[in-house]
């Protein structure tokens, strides 16, 4: 029973009218884990959180959550787990309590369990304060809190949160990471989405990538930054000509590309001999380069090095 | 069925933290009656001896009940566009212990409203012949009518996608009592109004409601009134089951 992973979902599809939002996910994540699904907006992240939770049934493929189909199982994977998604999942004119208390009765507990368990959670996420006011008075930051406390009523063995921070400002964003690794050492499994590169790493044991419905690279943040170097070299061009000729010369290695403001980028690691040596190979002359500048790479720059160079470049294309 | 305990507990809370919704659903008519009786009233002869008032009052009763009822639309409504459905869902909540908990505080809301509306009707002269065991039979015709009304906005409720247009299906319900006896006899409406006015549901809880109140014979209406009620809530339950379906699917 332990060796079977938390997670588990083999080729899932889904496709809303012409729009495929899914073209087949595979994952595994292993029990008391952290994993985060990586990628940007509209890669399919919330699908996949809502299939593997029940709330949305997949097209093709399956999957199964604590050792239970997310189709054929799905009351006793219901029991399993909790979703704290994008928008809160609360009452705004009821108060933290009486939302807590209501959703334990829900969950099952009798009246008395419901009330010690509410303010044991509210206590917890550092809301006892606000527990007899009406969650709609809640900041941003505590109504995640407390969004993700209404989850964990029921004693969840999967917890999936659909970018729990987006949107947060950088100290309750802080308080939002502590409570996740406050719950990863608990032992809870935590499927997590995100969009930021820097909250997987912080958080996550492992890592998946996801890109246009599809997994583009998954491992331990320690795996998919060496795949991706850690910087990126921006060069300016002097014109036209030399933008082509350098671009043609970079090839395959190139992960930005501006013709108007006349920029390449390549990932590097910053080492100066290996930037020199790259300046030296792509303008021999050393009239193409203008300027250019290391910096940290972004999450385009993960996504751009992960998919294929000619993907990357049709994708462009559909984003102008 | 204890979900549904439960959410019917959630569902008086958010009531009574909407008190202006709830206030208009008394306001509004306790406002209409003035107008009819104050109004309209001197000019409507109805061919009773009680006077207008007491003639009008069963219309403005069920106008108070269809008006109530159909907000049970806009909180239902609320549910399934916020974020909570997901929740409930994923406490494996059922569609029916939601809208039973929905429809259970329009219930309770619309008794409270009944009463005052009742209380506001003897004050201005509304003085009804009617014993215990006919008051009790008033009693049950309206909660079975209010039932009914509710359960079904409930599936307006789970068919509309804003709030507002759930807010549509209370107007439906302000105007279904007008084609009926509600308030003026049907018989000096236009000959093609009769067909529609004389078999619409509201017209034998009317004639319910009226002939308990006056002390006058009751014939079938009462059992027509009840098997109106009994048919639209029957129809609603089941209804309302497969649209929380395929609205969650």
């Amino acid at each position: 029973m332990t060796r079977q992973p938390a997670i588990e979902a083999n080729g899932l599809k889904k496709a809303y009218g012409a729009v495929t939002v899914l073209a087949g996910i595979d994952l595994s994540v292993a029990r008391g884990s952290v994993f985060a699904l990586l990628g940007p907006n509209g890669a399919g992240k919330t699908t996949t959180v809502r299939i593997l939770s029940t709330l949305t049934p997949p097209d093709a493929g399956d999957a199964r959550v604590a050792g239970y189909d997310v189709v054929r199982d799905r009351p006793r994977v219901r029991r399993a787990i909790s979703l704290t998604g994008q928008y809160a999942a609360v009452d705004e004119m009821q108060t933290g309590e009486e939302n807590l208390c209501m959703m334990g009765r829900l969950a099952g507990l009798g009246r008395a369990g419901a009330r010690g368990r509410a303010r044991e959670l509210l206590e917890r996420f550092g809301l006892t304060d606000a527990a007899r006011r009406t969650a709609g008075t809640y900041s941003g930051g505590m109504r995640r809190r407390f969004d993700l406390a209404a989850g964990l009523v029921g004693r969840p063995e999967v917890i999936f949160l659909d970018e729990p921070t987006t949107g947060l400002d950088p100290r309750s964003r802080q308080a939002m990471w502590d409570v996740v690794r406050g719950l990863a050492h608990d032992g809870v499994t935590v499927f997590l989405t995100t969009q930021y590169l820097e909250e997987a790493d912080q958080l996550a044991d492992r890592v998946a990538v996801v890109d246009g419905g599809r997994v583009v690279a998954e491992g331990t943040s320690g795996e998919l930054k060496r795949q991706v170097a850690g910087e990126r070299l921006d060069l300016v061009l002097t014109d036209a000509a030399a933008f082509a000729e350098t671009a043609r010369r970079l090839g395959g290695r190139l992960v930005h590309s501006d013709a108007d403001r006349l920029t390449l980028g390549v990932a590097t690691d910053g080492d100066a001999a290996r930037v020199r040596a790259l300046l030296d190979e792509i303008d021999p002359d050393r009239r193409a380069v203008r300027r250019f500048a290391v910096r940290g790479a972004t999450l385009d720059d993960v996504f751009l090095a992960l998919t294929s160079h000619q993907e990357a470049a049709q994708k462009e294309t559909a984003d102008v | 069925m204890s979900d549904a305990i439960v959410l019917t507990g959630r569902a008086v809370r958010l009531s009574r933290r909407n008190l202006d919704a709830v206030l208009t659903a008394m306001l509004l008519p306790v406002l209409l009656m003035f107008v009819f009786v104050y109004f309209f009233g001197g000019a409507i002869d109805t061919g009773t001896r009680t006077g207008y008032v007491t003639y009008v009052v069963p219309g403005v009763m069920l106008l108070c009940a269809g008006f109530g009822s159909a907000s049970t639309a806009v909180t239902v409504t609320n549910d399934m566009a916020g974020g909570i459905i997901d929740r409930f869902r994923s406490l494996d909540v059922s569609g029916t212990a939601l809208v039973a908990g929905h429809v259970a505080a329009s219930v309770l809301r619309n008794a409270v409203a009944t009463t005052i509306v009742f209380g506001v009707a003897f004050l201005i002269g509304f003085r009804p012949d009617a014993g215990p065991l006919d008051w009790l039979a008033v009693a049950g015709i309206l909660l079975a009518f209010i039932l009914a009304i509710s359960w079904l906005s409930a599936c307006f409720g789970l068919i509309a996608r804003t709030p507002e247009a759930a807010g549509g299906f209370t107007f439906l319900m302000m105007f279904l009592p007008y084609p009926s006896s509600a308030f003026v006899p049907i018989d000096t409406m236009p000959d093609w109004l009769h067909g529609f006015a004389g078999h619409q549901p509201v017209t034998p809880v009317i004639a319910a409601l009226r002939a308990l109140l006056l002390d006058q014979p009751v014939g079938d209406s009462a059992w027509q009134a009840l098997s109106w009620c009994g048919g639209i809530l029957a129809v609603a339950v089941a209804l309302s089951g497969v649209l929380f379906r395929r609205r969650t699917a």
